[in-house]
């Protein structure tokens, strides 16, 4: 038993736990709303606002980026929800041009004078750099999307299901797709420095892909989706502890695997 | 409890649709439609593809941006209300493997219990008893995405009639299902008419079922061209001239 949890000895990897801890059902849980609404797209687009949002705190000199980040991504996000509600085929591409607009942008002005190594991290994340104060961030984030969940989450789900259906029964559907975009932004943010800008996205919609193939409701849905995304981050940073590379793609890794197997086994099902 | 079940609607309320039109962009789509609903009347809508008949639909339920007002009144003394509109989709926007069952998409638009936590007993029962109304009852665990096209249609009218609404819109089923199931649906509408205090409006493509059905009809080209009673409606000129090769059903 000592032995299994001998890498628990050093405080990074304490607050690297606890970081995972706090992140995978976070992950979990607003994957289960953003592929059931087909944002996968849109949480792509926003993870990659994080290196624009950065460039422009640089051009204008402010002293923590991490602000200019979070607020470059509010906005874009408003934008990217807007863009996509008012319905037209072409959401997708739109958000596309916007998308890579906004990478370019932000790696055109970080690499000026040959100084991206300085931000290559943002990429593939690294969460063995944790702080305290960062986790106390996440926790609170945590409890954020989790009160969300409680008020408004039928609210969501109906709309996902029928826009006009919803509208007829009072539920205030604009209102609840410019926070759910917001709430996006703020996770994706908040956790992009420890997770990465490469593979965000893949965190966000693996655990609840795997868990559609096999749930057949939204209890299950929710609880296999938590479920594979805490198991894979937890399972994640012990192997890559180990074989001493990268915690996010490990866990990355771990997930797909995962989703290939349920995806395996709900097709067994159907036999 | 579900639905109030009365012998007899009351007839004294109306809905009135006054001077509605819808634009997009420089396209005028609906222009100065005027409708009076009585309830315990089946209003069908019919038209050509391309008349507005969605659109109208779409701007009842305020989905998109129109002029014009609807009012719910009280025959006897004018007094407004609000409007209870209960909507019937011709399909749903849930892909293949969605993870949702009957209960949870009822309880969803039903209750503010949060759905992804556990089955709430009494709404559970609630919602069973709306279905029961449409023998619906033993597919409340189904999942919704696998339901056949029948199936989904009465679950979506037990859904629409859960909280009483005054006002029935509904498109008519065009796909997966058969001419039994058509029957069914028809027969259903007519029944809920006759014994709730509410009014209906469908859109219909099928003008067989909509002479023997209906109460009264509405025939749309971007406006109210004919209305009245399916007489009155299928023998007048406009009639005629919209449906100039179907007319011989008649």
């Amino acid at each position: 038993m000592g032995a299994m949890f001998s890498w628990l000895q050093f405080d990074f990897m304490k607050l690297a736990f606890g970081a995972i801890l706090l992140i995978t059902p976070l992950f979990g849980l607003m994957g289960t709303m953003i592929v059931s609404r087909r944002m996968a797209f849109f949480s792509d687009a926003l993870g990659h606002s994080a290196l624009t949002g950065i460039a422009v705190g640089v051009v204008f000199g402010i002293g923590d980026t991490n602000w200019s980040m979070i607020l470059f991504a509010v906005v874009f996000a408003l934008l990217l929800n807007k863009i996509s509600s008012t319905g037209q085929a072409a959401a997708d591409t739109v958000i596309s041009v916007f998308s890579s607009l906004s990478i370019a942008l932000g790696l055109a002005i970080l690499s000026r004078g040959g100084n991206f190594s300085k931000y290559s991290s943002l990429l593939v994340g690294d969460i063995l750099s944790i702080s305290k104060k960062e986790l106390l961030y996440l926790g609170v984030l945590l409890a954020v999307v989790i009160v969300f969940w409680f008020l408004f989450f039928n609210w969501l789900q109906a709309l996902s299901i029928h826009r006009a259906l919803a509208r007829s029964r009072q539920i205030p559907i604009v209102w609840m797709e410019y926070l759910f975009a917001v709430l996006v932004a703020l996770v994706v943010m908040l956790s992009i420095r420890w997770v990465g800008i490469l593979i965000i996205n893949a965190l966000l919609i693996l655990p609840a892909a795997a868990s559609r193939n096999l749930s057949v409701n939204l209890r299950e849905y929710h609880f296999f989706a938590l479920l594979f995304s805490v198991f894979s981050g937890v399972l994640g940073l012990i192997l890559s502890y180990y074989a001493n590379v990268a915690t996010g793609p490990t866990i990355v890794i771990l997930a797909a695997v995962i989703y290939f197997a349920t995806y395996v086994y709900g097709k067994k099902g159907l036999l | 409890m579900t639905m109030r079940r009365i012998i007899k609607p009351c007839g004294l309320h109306c809905i009135r649709v006054n001077h509605l039109s819808v634009r997009a962009g420089e396209q005028q789509i609906l222009s100065d439609i005027n409708l009076h609903i009585h309830c315990g009347s089946l209003n069908a809508v019919i038209g050509k593809n391309g008349a507005g008949k969605s659109t109208l639909i779409r701007a009842i339920l305020n989905d998109i941006p129109h002029s014009g007002s609807i009012e719910f009144k009280d025959r006897e003394n004018g007094f407004l209300q609000r409007l209870k509109i209960g909507y019937v989709p011709q399909s749903l926007n849930l892909e293949e493997h969605s993870p949702i069952s009957v209960y949870d998409m009822m309880a969803c638009f039903q209750s503010r219990f949060p759905v992804f936590l556990k089955k709430s007993r009494s709404l559970r029962k609630r919602i069973e008893d709306s279905l029961e109304l449409f023998e619906a009852g033993e597919l409340i665990d189904r999942q919704v995405c696998r339901l056949s096209g029948g199936q989904l249609q009465r679950v979506l009218l037990s859904m629409a009639v859960m909280d009483e609404p005054n006002l029935l819109l509904l498109d008519e089923p065009v796909s997966g299902i058969d001419q039994n199931g058509m029957e069914l649906f028809y027969r259903t509408i007519y029944d809920l008419k006759e014994h709730y205090d509410l009014a209906v409006i469908l859109i219909s493509h099928d003008l067989d079922y909509v002479a023997r059905y209906a109460d009264k009809v509405i025939l749309l080209d971007q406006t109210v061209l004919k209305q009245g009673t399916v007489k009155e409606v299928y023998r007048s000129e406009e009639f005629q001239s919209v449906f100039a090769k179907s007319a011989a059903i008649v």
